[in-house]
């Protein structure tokens, strides 16, 4: 684990899910994850908020294009529809999300809508 | 052992004026599962930093939502203020203080409108929506919109209100505060809306943490946590409490909005006072560079923004998470033994804002 | 009354008193000053600088300098007022009264009387700071 700034840690994947129980533990609640994929650096970041009254903490896990990242959502619930909305919308692949919806969470025809268009 | 089963409910629906569908495993009357699903209106706004420049975004954040509208566009130029290292005027803060806490009045009353209608109270749903209208109107002369304000601009507000205005706006709330107490007076005492209201729903507060609640459906669950104490614009200068019930049940979602709507006047008085002279706006220049989140409390809870600049006018990353998506989760936990006619009812007590969710 | 009918008084008080709503169609609406309806453009003071057309956030306005024209597409215009925070000059402006529903979407076009300060004598340099200079006004 790694301070990039304030309240801010990169971290693996190895070390996503124990990071995620201690959180669970200490009764932090998930606020939200998020996902993008900068057009200089060509990777997913996948940032994860946890808050526990005032605090507040983001981690960050870095992805390559192919792969796949870990499935917080049976630790916590409610991560479900944001681990289907990243699959969805960017092409992130989680690997055993405990409701995937097969990306039928948004309606739409376009695979992968906010990944930056490949050069034609 | 009874029948089981299952029965969709919505996207049209006619105590929902917006697309969430349901589909509740039904055990005779009684609600076992339900499985929420949304998606029918996403508009994909989030991905629009690909066309519009980090000024033009300001207006396209305004338009995720037509209740908290004037809170999306001033979290979102409060992430690139902190990008970009803007100090806001201090009037400029005020403002945005009094507009935000205006808009929670109008969404709360909206919202208990919305709620009497919910349970056939048609009566008291037109009398919330006409107290609402006064403060629409007076959005309407202050900004010049009655639901898009377009008052925000990156490094400040574009419409100033002088102090005139202020003072009549405090003369017209001091007026309204006594109708609404006595509006919401009938939520809090009356014995239909008690039967209906009291014992539903019920969210621990352990479990609002478990499935990532927000706003007041956090607070009627004893957690005293909410945004505004973390002092951004105003907030820190001013005197208030954390609204919260321990009841855990629609009826303490009720009284905390209540709650909370006469607090908003508390809170515009004080501003008005100690609203100090000013410039409203600072020059921005450049580009951003770099990233920032940033949390505020809307009527409907907090609301996130993460926005990722790259030096170019065109942003990386424009992420919202919205009160209402963290708080499907704890509506699915509600749902969970609740009789199938309270099913409704327990989908606004959420203040569901379904076009928010899908920015 | 406490618990008991505490919404018998507001229904009494709604029957003696006068409705809440106004006679919208026979009592014309009124509109504070401050709203924003449409977008008016002072055609004497604009420069053609284009500056409106590339801050638009829907697309909504056009400036033609060959034609000396400026038009905007009113079924388009979404009343943010960004124009009439950039125009340089200060001639664009938004006043209420709303757009009227139409069969078609129509550009509203105005002619605007603007001559560049150096004509033809130097073709290339007026150019340039004329594209520097925020052109719409209204």
């Amino acid at each position: 684990m790694e301070q990039i700034k304030d309240n801010m840690y990169q971290i693996d994947k190895a070390e996503l899910l124990q990071v995620i129980m201690e959180k669970k533990n200490a009764l932090w609640r998930l606020c939200q994850i998020c996902c993008s994929f900068p057009k200089a650096e060509q990777h997913y970041e996948v940032t994860y908020s946890f808050s526990s009254g005032y605090d507040f903490v983001q981690y960050r896990l870095i992805a390559e294009k192919d792969e796949w990242v870990p499935s917080i959502s049976r630790v916590y619930n409610s991560a479900v529809f944001y681990e289907n909305e990243m699959h969805e919308l960017w092409g992130l692949n989680v690997e055993n999300i405990k409701v995937d919806l097969h990306d039928k969470l948004y309606r739409i025809d376009v695979e992968t809508p906010f990944l930056p268009k490949e050069e034609n | 052992m009874g029948n089981r089963s299952v029965v969709p409910f919505g996207p049209q629906h006619p105590v929902l004026p917006e697309p969430i569908h349901l589909d509740l495993v039904l055990e005779d009357e009684k609600v076992l599962a339900a499985v929420p699903s949304i998606g029918f209106i996403h508009r994909g706004l989030e991905s629009l930093t690909d066309k519009k420049d980090f000024n033009e975004m300001v207006y396209v954040a305004e338009r995720i939502c037509g209740i908290c509208s004037f809170q999306h566009g001033m979290a979102y130029c409060m992430a690139l203020e902190e990008i970009m290292n803007v100090e806001v005027p201090r009037r400029a803060d005020y403002l945005r203080t009094i507009w935000s806490e205006m808009s929670r009045l109008h969404s709360h009353l909206l919202w208990l409108g919305l709620l009497a209608d919910g349970f056939g109270f048609e009566s008291l749903f037109m009398h919330s929506w006409r107290l609402r209208e006064k403060i629409l109107d007076m959005f309407e002369i202050s900004t010049g919109g009655r639901v898009i304000f377009s008052v925000n601009k990156i490094g400040g507000v574009l419409k100033d209100m002088p102090n005139d205005m202020l003072r009549d706006f405090v003369r017209q709330l001091n007026d309204m505060e006594k109708e609404i107490r006595d509006t919401t007076k009938i939520f809090l005492d009356d014995y239909t809306v008690k039967s209906r209201l009291v014992g539903v729903g019920i969210l621990t507060g352990e479990d609002a943490i478990r499935r990532g609640a927000v706003g007041p459906m956090m607070r009627a669950s004893g957690i005293n946590v909410d945004m505004r104490k973390n002092g951004y614009c105003a907030y820190g200068d001013l005197d208030f409490d954390v609204i919260t019930s321990n009841n855990c049940d629609s009826y303490a979602r009720c009284e905390v909005r209540i709650g909370e709507i006469f607090q908003s006047i508390d809170i515009i008085r004080q501003c008005v006072e100690k609203i100090p002279d000013g410039e409203i706006d600072t020059k921005v220049v450049g580009m951003p560079n770099g990233e920032a989140s940033i949390r505020v409390e809307q009527p409907r809870g907090e609301a996130y923004y993460h926005v990722r600049a790259n030096g170019t006018k065109f942003l990386d990353r424009f992420r919202v998470r919205t009160p209402t998506f963290a708080n499907v989760p704890a509506l699915v936990q509600t749902l969970q033994g609740a009789q199938y006619g309270d099913v409704p009812l327990l989908v606004l007590t959420i203040d569901p804002c379904i076009s928010c969710t899908e920015r | 009354m406490g618990q008991f009918l505490p919404f018998a008084k507001q229904v009494m008080k709604n029957l003696f008193s006068e409705p809440a709503t106004t006679q919208y169609p026979f009592k014309p609406a009124e509109y504070p000053e401050r709203t924003r309806g449409h977008v008016d453009i002072d055609k004497d003071m604009c420069i053609l600088c284009g500056m409106c057309m590339r801050s638009c956030p829907p697309g909504a306005i056009t400036v033609d300098r060959n034609g000396k024209t400026w038009s905007i597409n009113r079924f388009d215009c979404v009343q943010c007022g960004y124009c009439v925070e950039k125009c340089p000059k200060k001639c664009l402006s938004i006043t209420p009264g709303y757009q009227e529903p139409g069969p078609e979407k129509v550009a509203y076009t105005v002619e605007v009387p603007y001559e560049p300060p150096k004509p033809a004598a130097k073709p290339a340099a007026p150019a340039a700071p004329a594209a520097e200079a925020p052109k719409t006004e209204a």
